[in-house]
């Protein structure tokens, strides 16, 4: 059983986002994503100073069976990455809603964060997926 | 014999069902234009007598006459083992197998043969290699799209010294993806990449710069300066390079002061005979930061569950039947067999044979070049040259071409076929195979052709 942080907010493509008392979110993937995955052996982070919209395919993660693209929750520039994850890729499956973050945005829209789901709700969607 | 299955009465059997009159109508949905007209070009059918014929009549007209020609395929001498070895029962196969690990020998092969491959070109990592010289370089192109993450730009910079065939084929396949292709004029005194030229690029967005190492005129870019400035650009460089040239010349992993980021090349100079153009095979190789986005398939070394030796086809999340569409490229075979001959070709002549065949292939080059003068045929161009010189003759080339090649010598390659403007250089190439008598014949042949077309041309 994964678990589920309540003070997170999520997306059906199993990204969770983080806010940060700067402004700033920061954004990784689930608990249930990593273990889905299996061990993690590269992620691939985007550039800091990128622009990018809500939607967009901007990091991969590579376990030994499969590689995945992470999008972005929401709209925004990319302010910092994980550097650590170059060498560590598998922080992501240690702990992948603390040291296993991915990279983190400067949202367009602060207000964006509302449209996505809270933990309940996401907990539902991976209940469902089964 | 017919290889589809169905009969005639099963297809008129399956169209009325479905409830349509002949089989025409089911592609009724594509527009005229997208459609391809009659294969005009294409001749009759033949019996299998009649190709047998046909293909006996054509290799007859093999290795009759002397050889000077190169352009982006090398005739050298190719030990007699190393067709007799690849042609064993347990190599002869053009795939990397699709059960891999049940096939070590072969893994293993593909993996010296990366190891090789990696250690010529003074980079990280090779792949199992590609189709040919030229869609390796097309290859290289989407994969430094793909790598480049400082530039925004989708632009090459493709000067014209390199290959024109390259150039083309690389303009084929990158062309319907968004990437723009750039010429970089050369310098006609040096016969280099202009780097007046390239500083018309400097500040704008560039992502990679191709440098071809011999370029097409055989002439020694300048790669350190080259390298430098591209990597000062934020762009990457594509080294295209000649495999047995690395025997003697400096790696393209220490060109500049960080080395070419990705490195494509012909590899039919390595054991595979020139055989009307095919089957060649491609190289590519990388720095170790970039392997994620090569396409192809690569070779690893690991250990089993018993601590044993073993290989495995590694890094695959980046290949089609994982990652689909976003997959490094659709090249899932290759041109193993050959790539077979390479790995036992270079295994049988080690760095030292090698360097020999390189030393050698410049020294008659060279040979030429004096034997020539006293004819009033000089070096087109001042920069240094390889196995492979442009001459500019003292009238067009295209006569003096046919007048050898009725002596038997085929006496090089008219550039001016691709260089408008360039009617009276020739390209020619004299690698090892090439013994002082035949230089001492090409010479005479050279003067007899001159001689015949004097006021003709």
């Amino acid at each position: 059983m994964s678990n589920t942080p309540a003070d997170l907010r999520y997306t059906k493509s199993h990204e969770w986002v983080r806010s940060e008392s700067d402004g700033t979110v920061t954004v990784g993937i689930s608990d249930h994503a990593q273990e889905l995955l299996g061990d993690l052996v590269f992620v691939e982070t985007p550039e800091v100073g990128a622009s990018l919209e809500a939607g967009a395919a901007c990091a991969v993660v590579e376990s030994v069976k499969a590689a995945s693209d992470v999008y972005a929750p929401v709209a925004g520039e990319v302010v910092a990455v994980n550097d650590q994850l170059g060498d560590s890729p598998e922080l992501v499956n240690n702990d992948a809603f603390g040291e296993g973050w991915l990279f983190r945005i400067k949202p367009a829209d602060a207000s964006a964060m509302d449209a996505l789901m809270d933990a309940d709700a996401y907990q539902a969607q991976v209940d469902e997926e089964g | 014999m017919p290889f589809i299955p169905h009969t005639e009465t099963d297809i008129q059997d399956m169209l009325a069902a479905i409830g349509v009159t002949d089989m025409e109508q089911l592609f009724d949905e594509i527009p005229a234009a997208l459609r391809t007209g009659p294969l005009n070009q294409v001749p009759e059918a033949m019996s299998e007598m009649e190709v047998t014929r046909l293909m006996h009549r054509r290799a007859a007209r093999d290795d009759v006459e002397l050889n000077f020609i190169g352009a982006g395929a090398y005739e050298h001498h190719i030990p007699a083992a190393v067709w007799q070895i690849t042609t064993r029962g347990e190599f002869y196969s053009a795939y990397t197998p699709y059960q891999a690990e049940a096939s070590q020998g072969t893994l293993q092969l593909v993996y010296e043969y990366q190891t090789m491959m990696a250690g010529l070109t003074g980079m990280d990592v090779s792949n199992a290699s590609l189709y040919d010289g030229a869609s390796a370089l097309a290859e290289a192109v989407l994969m430094s799209v793909r790598a480049n993450r400082k530039a925004k730009s989708r632009k090459v910079l493709m000067p014209t010294t390199v290959n024109p065939v390259y150039r083309s084929v690389t303009r084929a396949i990158v062309g319907g993806q968004g990437i723009e292709l750039v010429d970089v004029p050369f310098d006609p005194a040096s016969g280099r990449i202009s780097l007046d030229a390239l500083k018309a690029f400097e500040g704008e967005d560039i992502n990679a710069l191709v440098i071809p190492q011999p370029n097409f005129f055989g002439v020694m870019e300048e790669v350190d300066a080259l390298t430098d400035w591209a990597h000062a650009q934020g762009a990457q460089v594509i080294g295209v390079v000649n495999p047995v040239s690395l025997a003697l010349l400096k790696p393209p992993g220490q060109w500049g002061g960080k080395g070419a980021d990705i490195v494509v090349g012909e590899g039919q100079p390595l054991g595979a005979p020139l055989s009307s153009g095919g089957p060649y095979f491609g190289f590519m190789c990388c720095r170790k930061e970039h392997v994620r986005q090569m396409p192809g398939r690569i070779v690893g070394r690991t250990m089993d569950a018993d601590g044993r030796t073993g290989f495995v086809l590694t890094l695959q999340a980046r290949e089609q039947h994982i990652r689909r569409s976003k997959a490094t490229s659709n090249i899932c075979t290759n041109q193993g067999l050959v790539v077979t001959a390479a790995t036992i070709h270079m295994a049988l002549l080690g760095p030292e044979g090698l360097e020999r065949v390189a030393g050698h292939c410049h020294a008659n080059t060279h040979g030429l070049v004096e034997r020539l003068k006293p004819l009033g045929v000089t070096p087109a161009f001042s920069g240094e040259a390889f196995h492979e010189l442009a001459f500019k003759l003292p009238r067009p080339v295209r006569p003096v071409l046919d007048a050898m090649a009725q002596q038997g010598v085929l006496g090089g390659y008219a550039l001016g076929d691709d260089y408008p403007g360039l009617d009276d250089l020739l390209l020619v190439c004299a690698t090892e195979t090439k013994t002082e008598a035949d230089l001492d014949r090409y010479a005479e042949v050279m003067k007899a052709a001159l001689d015949a077309c004097r006021g003709k041309g």
